[in-house]
């Protein structure tokens, strides 16, 4: 058996990739919610922002957490362009065309990145990479612990703008019921693109996030991706405080089942998880009925 | 089935036979033996997306299943490989119906469906990828041992004529389906499923069935993959890149249609192998036309490339007529 000291650290450790998880899932979920479309590009633009952290910091050595200010507005930006310009042109409003329009996009995206960037793995040299932070008995990274904190200030936030701003009001109407929306005169199409671009922005603060402690190759978004789903409809889709206690539980879980499986055969709680919610309850613990 | 369903598909696999008799290079025989098993894979999506309407994400869990049973029973328990290769095509047929039942009979459609096909993949990948049975990480390596009665062959066109020979029996197969009250309620299923219900269509039946002779066409194309590359391991036989393929070649080619996913896996490959010609070696680069082509088929043309030469020849003869 594993001290409890052992056993208290990759519990805590867990709650803390799951605090980034959540915020990946995020974007999956607001995206669901308002537009309800499951967004399978979403992993791909996650990989996308990572290489972007990472050459900013290459070239012009600007440090990931202060890359935040820079990639977030950018992301919205191209998330705004790819909803208002990709996918809702191409799709016709139809929801497995949407699938496979995202299906198209994330296949693109990877292997744009795949051309440009090869296959190699990279990571960013930082010196505060493997600081840590002493916490009664337990050792902890002091990036990541950052990024527990980055995350949930970030879900807050973006709580507050969803219930408090005329913007969050007009993406709720649209999630709720588009058409009378439009007759209010809210431009539906413009609502979509805002709320996909917040979904890509929230990609962007996850990559700085995740960067100082983690690696990138063109295909570490599948990774994520899966979980993020995970998340997403054990949290309900659609539901922001799903996504967020949705994602410290699967890293809760991922780090458990890492711990006494072996790295191999850690991921296959999360993804049992998965099926079973599917199966048993698919809108999840917090989400409307479908 | 008629007779004027039935002679479209026999002249075209007769004159595909014909091939390996002008061509002999191996690389291109090499491309047109994977093209064909894409081609079988994608045939085995478009009975349960294209007819049936659920879209699945996860074809991998069949096409593994049919490329590790046929790897495995003959590697492991010294099983013939014909046989080995005929129990991985039914081991896909049961692979389809266990996932068809416990998704179908939960109410899972449209995204999703498309999200628990995906994650029953990702177990049987990581799976696969952790058990010594399966060779773990390592993957399974038949022997080379080339005799006719081991299902290996001096030449590749021998291999190409047994994959076209699958091939024109799917879509054989599909034709049937087309034209048979299964595929009628399959397509009734597709359009709307409430009121295919309401006419009385037993939908979870139809649907498993469906899924079912789905899974066995997609490991018949796993179980050819294995025996023609002697090679399998989780992210080959498991991995996403084939649950991508097989939905690709329908859709481009055209979904729900017998021709579609071979004229898709024919076009997409062709493209694909000159787009590598024109870029050299930059990796990914055919990937990503096919990604564009993908939105480009949803946005432009929903109804793949035999919807525009089918338009094509009408407006053509709507001019002759004029």
């Amino acid at each position: 058996m594993y001290s409890p000291a052992i056993i208290a650290e990759a519990v805590v450790n867990g709650l803390m990739t799951g605090a980034v998880y959540a915020l990946i899932a995020l974007g999956l979920t607001l995206v669901y919610g308002v537009l309800h479309i499951i967004n399978f590009a979403h992993g791909a633009l996650l990989t996308a922002a990572m290489f972007a952290v990472w050459l900013v910091y290459e070239a012009l050595g600007l440090d990931p957490y202060l890359a935040i200010l820079p990639l977030t507005p950018l992301f919205f930006g191209l998330g705004y362009a790819v909803q208002r310009f990709v996918i809702g042109p191409a799709s016709h409003g139809n929801d497995s065309n949407i699938l496979l329009v995202t299906l198209g996009l994330s296949i693109v995206i990877e292997n744009a990145l795949l051309a440009g960037f090869r296959s190699d793995t990279r990571t960013l040299n930082t010196d505060y990479g493997f600081q840590v932070v002493e916490f009664g008995p337990l050792l902890l990274s002091k990036p990541r612990l950052i990024g527990f904190g980055a995350a949930i200030l970030v879900t807050v936030l973006l709580w507050l703008l969803l219930s408090r701003t005329d913007t969050g009001k007009a993406i709720r109407a649209v999630a709720k019921e588009k058409f009378g929306a439009s007759l209010v005169g809210i431009d539906v199409a413009h609502v979509y693109a805002v709320t996909f671009g917040l979904g890509c922005a929230c990609l962007a603060v996850a990559a700085c996030l995740l960067m100082p402690t983690f690696y990138v190759n063109p295909r570490i978004g599948q990774a994520f991706v899966l979980v993020a789903f995970t998340i997403v409809v054990l949290g309900g889709m659609g539901s922001i405080p799903g996504a967020l206690l949705g994602g410290l539980f699967i890293g809760f879980v991922e780090s458990l089942c890492g711990l006494f499986l072996g790295d191999s055969l850690g991921q296959i709680g999360i993804f049992l998880i998965f099926i079973l919610v599917l199966l048993v309850r698919p809108t999840g613990m917090f989400g409307a009925k479908a | 089935m008629t007779f004027r369903d039935i002679a479209p598909i026999v002249v075209l696999i007769a004159l595909l036979a014909l091939v390996p008799a002008f061509i002999s290079a191996n690389t291109v025989l090499n491309f047109l033996v994977f093209t064909l098993i894409i081609a079988l894979a994608a045939q085995g999506w478009n009975i349960l997306g294209g007819f049936g309407g659920q879209f699945s994400f996860g074809h991998a869990a069949f096409f593994g299943t049919g490329a590790y049973a046929a790897a495995l029973l003959q590697v492991r328990l010294g099983i013939n490989p014909w046989i080995a290769f005929a129990i991985g095509t039914v081991a896909g047929a049961a692979v389809g119906w266990v996932i068809g039942y416990l998704s179908f009979r939960s109410g899972l459609r449209g995204s999703y469906f498309a999200l628990v096909t995906l994650a029953f993949a990702e177990v049987l990948r990581i799976l696969a990828n952790a058990a010594t049975f399966t060779g773990g990480a390592a993957g399974v390596l038949i022997k080379l041992d080339v005799r006719p009665g081991n299902f290996q062959f001096e030449s590749r066109g021998a291999f190409f004529w047994i994959a076209l020979a699958l091939v024109g029996a799917v879509l054989l197969l599909t034709g049937w389906i087309e034209r048979s009250r299964f595929g009628a309620q399959l397509v009734a299923v597709r359009e709307n499923e409430a009121a295919a219900k309401a006419l009385g269509v037993d939908t979870l039946r139809v649907k498993l069935g469906a899924i079912t002779i789905s899974g066995a066409v997609t490991a018949a194309a796993g179980g050819l993959y294995a025996q023609y590359f002697l090679y399998v391991d989780a992210n080959i036989a498991y991995g996403t890149w084939i649950s991508v393929e097989a939905i690709l070649a329908p859709i481009v080619g055209g979904l729900g249609t017998v021709f579609g996913p071979l004229v898709g896996a024919v076009a997409l490959h062709g493209l694909g192998e000159i787009t590598k010609l024109a870029a050299g070696s930059v990796p990914g680069i055919d990937l990503m036309v096919f990604g564009g082509l993908l939105i480009a088929a949803v946005a432009f043309a929903p109804a793949g490339i035999l919807g525009l030469l089918r338009r094509s020849a009408r407006s053509r003869g709507a001019a002759r007529n004029a």
